[in-house]
Order: structure tokens, then sequence, then C-alpha cells
């Protein structure tokens, strides 16, 4: 095997191509595979998107790589012509992390959906974002496991009807902001397969972040939980200005730098208590409205926005919660590396013959 | 040590051809490190030396009890040796439990050294003794000499300002000291080895030195001891040796084929006794490009690892039974994606966490067939501490030739056995590099160049690997079933059944050498009726155990597996030439089993699970009584050891119908 230079991705015996080479287009990261999801399926959008992104993002084909583990989300890697492990239901985080941190050269993507991430890979998702690996991990969030015909899942909402829970579903679900905050997730963001433009915004933010990005992308499923959630059959309810949490007044968009305001007519704003420093809902125009910002190193701001919506809202915030800088595992672990062999590879045979060896002589 | 080994020289010193000891005591006293460094010492003054540690499975069991008691037993000869020995010929027991503990298993006539301070009333009853075996007279049959370790050891130390029991923790090295002498064992090298431990703590450095020091001279000092003992250097090919410990070599022979594959190594390992040593040892190499991650899980361990050889290492995990368990489904995958990977078990007692510190060698049927689906694999097996690097390095070529997962079965007796390792040169070592793709190999529809990743060589059957950061061969592999050549997901039937019968050919094809077979009387068909045929750690037993038997004039032949899957090519062959195989296994039959399943030979099971290896003058009485025609009389195809019978009379008998002749006795014996 030729040795691998680690800064560039390239064979050492090799020119390195990419200045050489013309840019990727979106044709370059598609593969013949015909993407074999229901129609109306947001992961159509978010393959769509994320083809049209990584061409951008200046990272050669041959250099991304995406792990996916099981499920409708995890079929995504065969639609994307770049390096690929459609893998095992719940690890794809494992697999990713070994590619990863021994390869820096490389762009390593995580696709994955709430029953793959948050029941059967919660270990791991946890770990890889409390260590900080450098991977961009997206979770398709469609509350229902799609691929073995629509048993809640662990972010169903309480009381979900499905095959597996006929009289509706007992168990809590996750809020996935407020576990990956929780494993100290230096990157956390919601966005929704509907909305192209802040999808793309969202994970161009993710592939800028050095270290773990945990991405939630909130979507129906066209077949198990169609949107919109209401009830079928019943009459579309008339407008209600007077109430932040009707669906019309749609999701909180966070911008850093920016009050959090929202509704029709940015009526609404999400207000401080200076006394428990808890977070609700208020009116647009007050002064305690809070003004973003993702990049507090402590995490319980973005812990408090991502538990709001559970009481006060029809949908939860979408944005950046948290998005700080922190050394990531894979830098760590190649410093290490670097820092053990100054002087490149230690001689084998000496390791082998250890300090308390003795000769026995030719009789 | 039976006295017809003994020979008195002039100078009072007296020769022994092998001599076995066990050091006891609390978990706490030291007695590990006091084994490992005699070892280390008989070793380096040329004696073989093999070594087996007992210790239990809590960290600290409470003090004083026989629960609490370690114990690392060394036999040291002049001549090649593969068993710690079975019985001990001296005891040294720290405290009334680990002479409780032990006593029993010492040879008739043994020397007992034991510290009287320990010997205490509180002592004594913690270790349920109800008079004090130093003075009842219970241990008349032994040569006991009852001594003052600790006094002795405190005072040496008095000097050096350590606290009270800091000073008595030094009683281990005392003792050491003392035993060195009594075998004539220089302790510079020991010495040395504590200036170095202990170079942070000069005066705990200090202290261990004049306690060593001092148990040396009070030996020489004192007449307590009629005899000082000698073992000569054992006759052993020329080259470099030195101690070697099974876990050690098994990371050692990863980190030489790595070496030699000129790959990164990358270890994704979760803790798991008693194979955390390998973890341990490659965590210390990152100066060899060792890229060693402790995972969450015992499935993100084999997951990075699986995620590492993708990416272009040389990827390996390591655990024991449990973790194997759990590592099944991932295992699977690395079938079907056809990836090279080293899965190290070293195995222990089970089921479930089992006896965690014991050895046990039933996780054969595990490896061989526990996935789901067809999923061969190939499965090694190392047979003796000095075999783990070998072993290790044919568990990469093997990995790396064909691109599969493969199995390397190691055990907890090997783990933590020691014996002498010839260093191997550089160019002994195999040469693993492989060719990764670089540039398309075939075409598509249209005739444009196309990277097919399961398109194979037509030797090995190997498909081409394309690491990421390669243009032009981007890929897709996964768990669902392939197309054959494109790798593309395929649900077609004939694809699939295609896909099944060239993975298992891939594995059958595996080219393994042959197995050999050790008879002095004769090639298979001339030489004994019986064959013992063993894997894994047996090896030593049934070596000594043979060897044993061929003494008393009696034939047998010895054969050891390292490849258990593939077999060897001419594994029904060899046994067919036998009137009879007996298969010693530390499970219920496993091998037996397998074997009989791809020869469809009936063999002999001789099968014990007490977490324990076999000791070797077991095995000569069962494989003495399988020659007499003694085997399976109950119809269950395994001989009961602990019922010898007459076996003499039936030898006799055989003897006046003609030695070895298939005779009715033997055939009524399968």
């Amino acid at each position: 095997m030729s040795e691998v230079n680690e800064a560039s991705g390239a064979k050492a015996d090799e020119p390195a191509g990419g200045s050489a080479r013309r840019a990727p287009t979106v044709a370059d990261f598609t593969t013949g595979a015909e993407a074999r999801w229901c129609p109306g399926c947001g992961d159509h959008a978010i393959l769509s998107t994320m083809r049209g992104l990584l061409p951008a993002l200046g990272v050669a084909p041959e250099n991304t790589v995406v792990v996916s583990g099981i499920g409708c989300s995890s079929r995504l890697p065969y639609y994307l012509d770049t390096y690929g492990i459609h893998s095992i239901h719940g690890r794809a985080p494992s697999f990713a992390t070994g590619i990863s941190i021994n390869r820096p050269d490389l762009s390593v993507w995580v696709v994955t959906g709430d029953g793959d991430a948050l029941s059967i890979g919660g270990n791991h998702l946890i770990h890889a974002l409390r260590r900080n690996v450098n991977l961009k991990i997206l979770l398709f969030n469609n509350h229902i496991y799609g691929l073995t015909k629509g048993q809640h899942s662990p972010t169903s909402k309480v009381g979900t009807v499905s095959p597996s829970s006929p009289h509706g579903s007992l168990d809590n679900p996750f809020n996935p902001i407020a576990l990956a905050l929780g494993a100290g997730a230096t990157f956390v963001a919601r966005t929704l397969d509907s909305d192209r433009r802040h999808l793309t915004a969202t994970l161009t933010a993710a592939a800028a972040h050095q270290g773990a990005a945990l991405v939630e992308i909130r979507q129906g499923c066209p077949t198990f939980t169609p949107i919109p959630r209401q009830p079928r059959g019943s009459a579309a309810p008339a407008p209600e200005t007077d109430n932040p949490a009707a669906p019309e007044q749609g999701p909180i968009r966070l911008s850093p730098g920016l009050p959090i305001v929202f509704g029709t007519n940015e009526q609404w704003g999400v207000i401080r208590d200076p006394s428990t420093g808890e977070l609700a809902i208020g009116h647009g125009g007050d002064s305690r409205v809070v003004v973003h910002d993702p990049g507090i190193q402590n995490s319980t701001y973005a812990y408090a926005l991502a538990r709001l919506a559970e009481t006060s809202l029809a949908e939860p915030p979408i944005g950046v919660y948290r998005s700080v800088t922190q050394p990531s595992f894979d830098q760590l672990f190649q410093e290490r590396l670097a820092t053990a062999r100054p002087g490149g590879r230690g001689e084998l045979r000496s390791l082998l013959t250890g300090v308390d060896s003795w000769e026995v002589a030719a009789s | 040590m039976s006295t017809e080994q003994l020979s008195a020289r002039p100078d009072g010193v007296r020769r022994l051809e092998n001599v076995v000891i066990r050091f006891a005591g609390d978990s706490g006293d030291g007695m590990q490190l006091t084994g490992d460094r005699f070892g280390a010492q008989a070793a380096a003054i040329g004696n073989d030396v093999a070594t087996l540690p007992n210790y239990p499975a809590e960290i600290r069991a409470p003090a004083g009890t026989v629960a609490g008691v370690s114990s690392y037993q060394l036999h040291i000869a002049d001549h090649d040796i593969t068993t710690p020995g079975d019985q001990p010929d001296v005891l040294v027991a720290m405290n009334p439990a680990a002479l409780r503990a032990n006593v029993t298993e010492l040879r008739p006539g043994g020397v007992i050294i034991t510290d009287t301070d320990a010997f205490t009333a509180l002592g004594l009853e913690k270790a349920g003794y109800e008079s004090d075996p130093l003075t009842d007279g219970s241990l008349d049959a032994y040569q006991l000499h009852a001594i003052n370790l600790t006094g002795f050891a405190a005072a040496a130390v008095a000097d050096h300002n350590l606290k009270r029991k800091d000073a008595a923790r030094t009683k281990n090295m005392f003792a050491l000291g003392l035993v060195s002498w009594m075998f004539s064992q220089p302790i510079e090298d020991t010495a040395a080895y504590l200036r170095k431990r202990f170079a942070a703590k000069p005066d705990v450095q200090a202290a261990n030195i004049s306690a060593l020091r001092a148990g040396w001279i009070y030996g020489e000092t004192t007449e307590a001891f009629a005899s000082v003992y000698e073992v000569k250097p054992a006759p052993l090919p020329a080259g470099t040796y030195r101690h070697m410990k099974g876990n050690k070599g098994i990371a050692y022979g990863l980190v030489a084929a790595a070496h030699q594959a000129a790959m990164p190594l990358f270890l994704g390992a979760y803790p798991i006794t008693p194979a955390s040593e390998v973890l341990h040892e490659l965590s210390a190499l990152a100066s060899f490009d060792v890229r060693s991650f402790q995972a969450e899980d015992e499935i993100a361990a084999i997951g990075a690892a699986i995620g590492a050889s993708f990416a272009g290492m040389l990827g390996v995990t390591v655990t024991s039974g449990p973790g194997m368990a759990l590592k099944a489904e991932a295992l699977g995958l690395a079938v079907i994606m056809e990836l090279p990977l080293v899965v190290v078990n070293v195995q222990r007692g089970g089921p479930s966490t089992g006896l965690p510190t014991k050895t046990e060698q039933s996780d054969l049927l595990q490896a061989l067939y526990g996935r789901h689906g067809e999923a061969p694999l190939p499965v090694i097996a190392v047979r003796s501490p000095a075999d783990g690097f070998a072993a290790a390095v044919e568990a990469a070529r093997i990995a790396l030739t064909y691109r599969t997962p493969v199995i390397l079965l190691s055990d907890s007796y090997i783990a933590n056995g020691s014996e002498p390792w010839r260093v191997p040169e550089l160019d002994e070592l195999p040469s693993l590099g492989i060719d990764l793709a670089t540039e398309p190999n075939g075409v598509d529809a249209e005739g444009n160049p196309i990277f097919l990743p399961y398109a194979r060589d037509p030797k090995t059957l190997a498909r081409p690997l394309a690491i990421p950061g390669t243009p032009g061969l981007t890929h897709r592999i996964g768990g669902l079933e392939k197309a054959d050549g494109t790798g593309a997901v395929s649900y077609d039937p004939d694809n699939h059944d295609l896909m099944i019968r060239t993975r298992q050919a891939k594995i059958d094809g595996i080219d393994v050498p042959p197995l050999e077979v050790d008879d002095p009387d004769g090639p298979p068909g001339s030489g004994a009726d019986v064959l013992v045929v063993g894997w894994g750690s047996t090896w030593g037993p049934i070596g000594e155990a043979c060897r044993m038997v061929r003494a008393q004039g009696l034939k047998v032949a010895q054969a050891h597996l390292t490849h258990i899957a593939p077999l060897p090519a001419n594994v029904a062959s060899v046994l067919s030439e036998y009137h009879t195989v007996l298969v010693p296994e530390m499970n219920l039959g496993q091998l037996a089993g397998h074997l009989r399943r791809e020869t469809l030979i009936d063999t002999v099971g001789y099968n014990v699970t007490r977490g324990m290896p076999f000791r070797s003058s077991e095995l000569a009485s069962v494989i003495t009584r399988v020659i007499a025609g003694i085997a399976d009389e109950d119809g269950t195809g395994t001989v009961d050891g602990r019922a010898l019978g007459d076996v003499a009379a039936r030898l006799a008998a055989k003897t006046d119908a003609g030695a070895n002749k298939r005779d009715a006795t033997l055939e009524a014996g399968r």
C-alpha cells in the first residue's frame, strides 16, 4: 500500500489532483441509482439539497464519506457518488468514528433517523457527540419507524397510535436537541426538510464546524405521519393571531445576533425572566426579548430554548442552537500520534527484543 | 524435583532437571510481580520457563481470606517444557489463607516457605484454620520453613524512611531474594528492574532492593536450607530470547503485521478481562503508528475497527466471549463487505460472566458459527504464550490477503502465561503488503471505465480494495446483498445464491499449511494407533502428556490445529490413519463435533471445564487408557478421566495379544 498523504488525501506518488481538476458539480456527486423513497418523502428533498451543497464545500467526491445505519434515511449513501458505508442499525457513528479519526483529510457525514440514532444507536450518538468527533450527523426525524411499517419511534408523541401501539404509545419522546446538548455537542441545529433554503444554510454551517455537528431535520412521513398533522377530515381552524402556539405563527427561526421574535407580525418573542433565568413566550416588543447567541459556551441557554417548544409552541424553533469551538477528537487523536512519533516509525526489532532479552549461542 | 533427579555436587549445589515453584499470598502481597521476576531471572540464565498466574476475579477480595488468594506458578527446566507443571515442588505461602488454598496441591515431601508474621490468631481464623498448621503437625509430610519474612524485611528496610505498612510490603522482595538464592539465581536483573520501576519513588526503590538483597543474604547466611539447587540452561535453538506473555505476544504480532503491511494499525477495544492487556500494550505503542481507541462499548469497538479498515488501516478489535456475542452483527457486516479485520477473542469461562479470570475453550463454536446468515470466516488459534506473535501475524496475513474478518482465539491461560520466545529477525517475517486499487477495473454498459468493488482475484477470490481519497473509484458498500462485480444492491435470487457460495468458496480456498503429526514411532499409518488432536492452549499439556506416555514405552501421536476454519486439507486423511483419535478439550467437545461434521470421523473426547488448564499427568493417564482400549465404554464418545479402571491389566492383555494391533478390544472401545 502506498502511504496516504494525510494533508491532501492524495497518494504520495501522484501529483495533488485538486488544483488541476475542474471544480466538482452536482453530477459528480450523483450516482446512477434510482432513489427508492415513497413519492412525496422529504428524503428526496434532503438528497437534492446534499447534491447541491457538496460541490460548494470544495471537498472532492473521493474525499467525502457518507456512513448510514438502517432505515429509510440510511439509504441515502447509495445515491451520492462518494465513498460510503450502509452499515448496521444504530451503529453508523462508530464506523464513521473509525474513518474520521484516522483520516483527517476526509469529510465524513453520518445519515441516520430517529429510530436509528435515538433508539438502537443512542449510545453511539451520545459518545460521538461528547468526544466531539469531526462528524456531520444528519438526523432525519419523521417521528416514526417507516421502513418497518409505521411503529412509534423514540420521538413519537405520547399517545401515538401505531401498529405496535394500537391504543396509543405510552413512552415520553426524546427531544433530540436537548439530548445532544446534554451529551455536550458543540454544534446543534434543527431544520426542516421542506425549507430548502434553511436546510442548505444549516447544513453549510454544520459542514464548516470543526467537531461533531448534529442537525435534526424534521420531516413528516407521507405514508405514516403525513403533514399537516391534524386528524384527517377535521376542518382547518380559523387563524389565531392571539395564540403563539397556533401553527400559522410558524416556527421560531433562530438567527445569531437577532432578537428571537416570531408570529405573523413578529408579535411574539422569547423573553428571559431576570429572576429565574428561565425562558418564556412574551410579546415581541418586550425589552426582555432575548438576542440569540449560539456561541455561549454554557449550554444552559440552548437547553432552555430546546425545551421551550415542548409546552409553549406548536413547532420547536429551527436554526443553530449551539455552535462553540472546542478541539475535535480527531485533532487530539492526530496530535497524540504526531507527538508520539517525532522521528517516524519506531524501530520494530528493538521493541520486540525489549530490555531483558538474552542470547542463546548455537550449540 | 523427585530424588532421582537430584545429583549432589561437590560444592553442595544439587542439580535439578526441572522444578515447579508456586508463590501464593493475598491479592495485595505482590505475588504476580514476584513470580514474574523469578521467571525473568530463570529465563535470563537460560532455563526454559512456563508460568501460570491465578488470581481472583475481584480486584481486592477480603484480605486474608481464601477467596483473596493470588498465586503464580512457574515451571523452570533445563529442557524444553510446554506447561507450568502439575504439582508444585516448592510453595511460598505468605499467609495462612495462601497455605490453605495451595498446600493440597504441593507434592508430598515438597518445600513450604511461610511468613510466620501472618500466622496470628486472626489470620488463622480468616483462613478457616482451627489450629496453627505450623505447629500442629499437619504439615509433617513437607519440608517446612517458617520464617518471619515480614519481620526480616521490615528490619532490612528500617533505614529507608518508610511507613510501617510500606516497610512490611517489601516482604515479597525478601521472599524473592531468598528463593532466588535457593535456586542459584542472580538477582541483579531484578534489582535493575526495581530501580526502573520505582524511579519516581527513591525510598520505595531503595527499600525493595534492600529487602531483595536481605532475602538472598538470609539464605546464604542461615543454615535453614539443607540444599541449594540449580537448574541448568535448557538447550534452545540459537537466537535472541525474551520472556513473553501471550497477550503481549499477540499485541506485538499485530504491530509487526501492520509493519509488514506498511499500514497503520488501528485497535478499537472495550475493556474486558482477560483481553484488556492487549489494549494496554497497544495503547503504549503510538510511536509505531498504532492507533488505539477505547470505544463506548464492544459494538462501537468493532465498528470503529471496520471503519478504520475501510479507510486503509489494519483494523483490529480484541475482546473475550461476552464481547464476541455483542460483536456478532458487525462481524456479519465485515463478512459481506469483505474488509480485512482481525478479531481477537481471549476466551474465559462462560456462559455469561461465567468465570472471568479462568480459562476455557468454549467459544469455538461461537467463532465458527455464531453469526446469522451464511457468514463464513477463518478461525485460527494460539497454542502457547510464545505462539501469540506468530498466530497474530498469520491472522493478519489471512485477513489482508483474502479481505475477510479473521477470528483469532486465545484464552486466559495463554493470555497470562509466559514462556521464552525467540525474537524473530524482521526478514523472517512475511511480507503482508497488499495492492490497493488505484485505477478502474471494468467498464460499464457504455464502455466507460468504472470500479467494480466486487470483481475478484481468480486465485484468492479476494475483492479489490479502494480506500477513500482515491479519485475515480468512489463506491458504496454495506450490509445489503451485493451484485456480483458492481457491488450494487441486488435482490436477485440467483445473485444471492452466487454470492453466498462465492463467499464460502473464498474462505474454503484459503491457503493453510497441512496438519503435522508428531510421532517418533513413524508417519501416520505406521506408528502409533492413537492420535491426540487438540487446538489452542492444550498444546502444552498434550505434548507433555505424550512424552510421559512414550516414556512408559507406549506409542502415541500428537497433532495440533492452528487453522480450524478452514481446516488443513489433509485433516481427514491424517485422522483416518489412526485407530483412535482422542480430542481433549476444555469444553464439552466443540472441536470433536466440528471434526465430525467436516470429516465424518468420530473421535473420542476428553472434556473438562474446571477453569484450569489440563494437567499433563491427568492427560497422560487418559491417553494410556485410550491406548489400552478403555475408551467410551458408556457410549458417550468421551473418556471418563476420573474412573481410571484397570488400565495396567488391559495394557498387559493387549501386549499379550500383540501390542498396538487393531484388536477387538480397541474396536469395542470406539
